[in-house]
């Protein structure tokens, strides 16, 4: 079978950044891991927005995630990297598999505010449990790879992260164009369709749900090993907002755009924080504004818009 | 005759409005029949408990001897029976094709890969195929947002039909086309169902539509059924003609014309 393209743009992108990995200053691979992370967690909140489903709450498992990856480290003593995101993603998955089967039940307003009530919940209990440090949160031990434990851990995560999070985007894409991936777009447009089709939308949602929540988890964990910290912050409202305007930034029309929107929001981020301490997240704001009026369908659409132009 | 439906004393009512009450009904294999009725009459809300849409507050449905009461719309298709709508209902953003295709996936292959792509090229030939025998295939990569409504009325049927059901229920099929454009849609869409050897039940205010492609006509008055025969019969039924058809008919004008 030959490749599609957009399996093969995925590939080159592997190999470049792995290529790329060893030149990079420290700064900028460490923005390079934290945002793989969080591009995963973006492309959940993408594969809803597709059916419809605006996630408020992608940050519960975001926290899930992360404090897995913690927790087991701290308590079990594992330290395989591969381990841990494993770990990360079933405790996720696990805890969608519940929250699921209410959620979805519930579309547009009442969804959104749902899954972030549940977030928030999280927020509450981690903010009052002392064995997990409350609202300080814990360090996160160093991962090992395989048994072995490398000096150069920071090198090690980006590499780790641009396979695991490049693998996961190919198989993403392919998703988006399988019969599962158009059944969002159906249930978008119109849910009654789709059940005349003889197709449960209760159940595709609920299976779209429990992805979008183990790639929140898989993310999570990614950045809970690159910054080395976790705290009850990653399950706060605010958080999970971050992910919302990132979709929206990088637009729902392809994978790419969310990895691409991630990056552009990290060093957006940075910068915005070094020139104004204070007055940061007014610059976000400004950018989030600008994409609205002039890219409603999100940065992916100049690249869509040149893809025209060069036919 | 095999029945393909059968319902028994079927009733719906919502608090103190009855919507439909008491209805028997027979629908044999291959027959055609046109439903008539002013709105209001529980023509739709008959075809929506058939369908599942709506749960009857009381009777059965029996499709092939199989009671099928209570069933959710998605398991009522898989059993057999599909309905088209009178405000289409389709995928309003994505192109005609892509609304093919999904159908197809969804209704004939009846399961949802993960990762296999939708777009293969035999989905998308035999997809091309539907849309040509109902003659939209020109329309393939246009938004469905964008087309005319008798376009839209044939997708929602071709989409309704690609499983050949047994048993076909077209609400209003020709609502909201052009007068001029109706008997060309009534031959595009019976074509396939009676190659298909279908029963096909539509609901249909055009008493022309009516009498040109059913043998029988079932009238509905006030959520009960007041005739139910052969066309000729059902359409000089003096009570359907005072209640559902109204004292103009063409009929009465072409007599009083020839006098």
């Amino acid at each position: 079978m030959r490749t599609d393209p957009g399996t093969r743009g995925f590939l080159i992108a592997a190999a470049v950044l792995l290529a790329a990995g060893p030149f990079l200053p420290k700064w900028l691979s460490y923005i390079a891991t934290i945002s793989l992370g969080y591009a995963l967690v973006v492309a959940g909140v993408v594969l809803l927005m597709r059916a419809g489903l605006v996630s408020f709450g992608q940050g519960l498992y975001f926290c899930l995630g992360g404090y897995a990856v913690g927790a087991a480290g701290k308590y079990w003593n594992l330290g395989d990297a591969f381990v841990l995101l494993a770990a990360a993603v079933a405790v996720s998955v696990a805890v969608a598999a519940l929250l699921g089967l209410l959620l979805a039940r519930y579309r547009e307003i009442f969804f959104a505010m749902f899954t972030m009530a549940f977030s928030m919940i999280l927020y509450g209990l981690l903010s009052k449990s002392q064995a997990l440090g409350s609202t300080d949160g814990f360090n996160v031990s160093h991962a090992t790879f395989l048994g072995y434990a490398p000096v150069a851990l920071q090198g090690w995560l980006y590499a780790a992260a641009v396979v695991l999070s490049m693998a996961v985007a190919i198989a993403l894409q392919r998703y988006l164009r399988s019969g599962m991936g158009y059944a969002g777009d159906a249930i978008r447009e119109n849910e009654i369709r789709v059940e005349y089709l003889g197709i449960s939308v209760y159940r595709v949602v609920y299976l779209k749900y429990l992805v979008a929540a183990g790639l929140g988890g898989l993310g999570g964990g990614l950045a809970a090993l690159a910054s080395g910290h976790v705290g009850p912050d990653m399950a706060y409202w605010t958080t999970s907002g971050e992910f919302v305007f990132v979709a929206l930034l990088g637009g729902t029309q392809h994978i790419a755009a969310a990895f691409a929107a991630s990056f552009l929001f990290e060093l957006i981020k940075t910068y915005a924080f070094e020139l104004s301490p204070y007055t940061w997240q007014m610059m976000l704001g400004v950018v989030l504004l600008a994409i609205i009026l002039f890219l409603p369908s999100g940065l992916w659409s100049l690249v869509a818009r040149g893809r025209e132009a060069l036919r | 005759m095999n029945a393909v439906l059968e319902t028994r004393a079927l009733s719906k009512s919502f608090g103190a409005v009855v919507a439909a009450a008491e209805i028997d009904l027979v629908v044999g294999e291959r027959e055609v029949i046109g439903v008539i009725g002013a709105n209001g009459a529980g023509k739709t809300t008959f075809i929506n408990m058939v369908t599942g849409y709506l749960r009857p507050s009381g009777g059965s449905i029996r499709f092939r001897g199989r009671d099928i009461t209570g069933l959710p719309p998605r398991q009522v298709v898989r059993a057999g029976i599909c309905r088209s709508f009178q405000v289409s209902q389709l995928f309003r953003e994505l192109t005609v094709l892509d609304n093919m295709l999904i159908a197809l996936g969804m209704l004939r292959e009846g399961a949802l890969s993960w990762l296999a792509p939708l777009h293969t090229r035999a989905r998308e030939d035999e997809a091309r195929k539907v849309l040509e025998r109902y003659t939209i295939e020109r329309y393939a990569d246009s938004r469905v947002a964008t087309l005319p409504q008798g376009v839209r009325k044939l997708l929602d049927i071709a989409m309704a039909t690609v499983s050949e059901p047994p048993l076909l229920l077209l609400d209003e099929p020709t609502s909201g086309v052009a007068a001029e454009e109706k008997f060309a849609l009534m031959d595009t869409v019976m074509a396939p169902v009676r190659a298909s050897g279908a029963a096909c039940l539509f609901v249909e205010h055009d008493m022309e539509i009516v009498e040109r492609y059913s043998a029988r006509v079932i009238a509905f008055y006030d959520g009960r059924i007041l005739a139910d025969g052969p066309t000729a019969e059902t359409l000089t039924d003096p009570e359907v003609r005072k209640y559902v058809i109204g004292a103009e008919l063409h009929r009465d004008r072409e007599a009083g014309c020839s006098k």
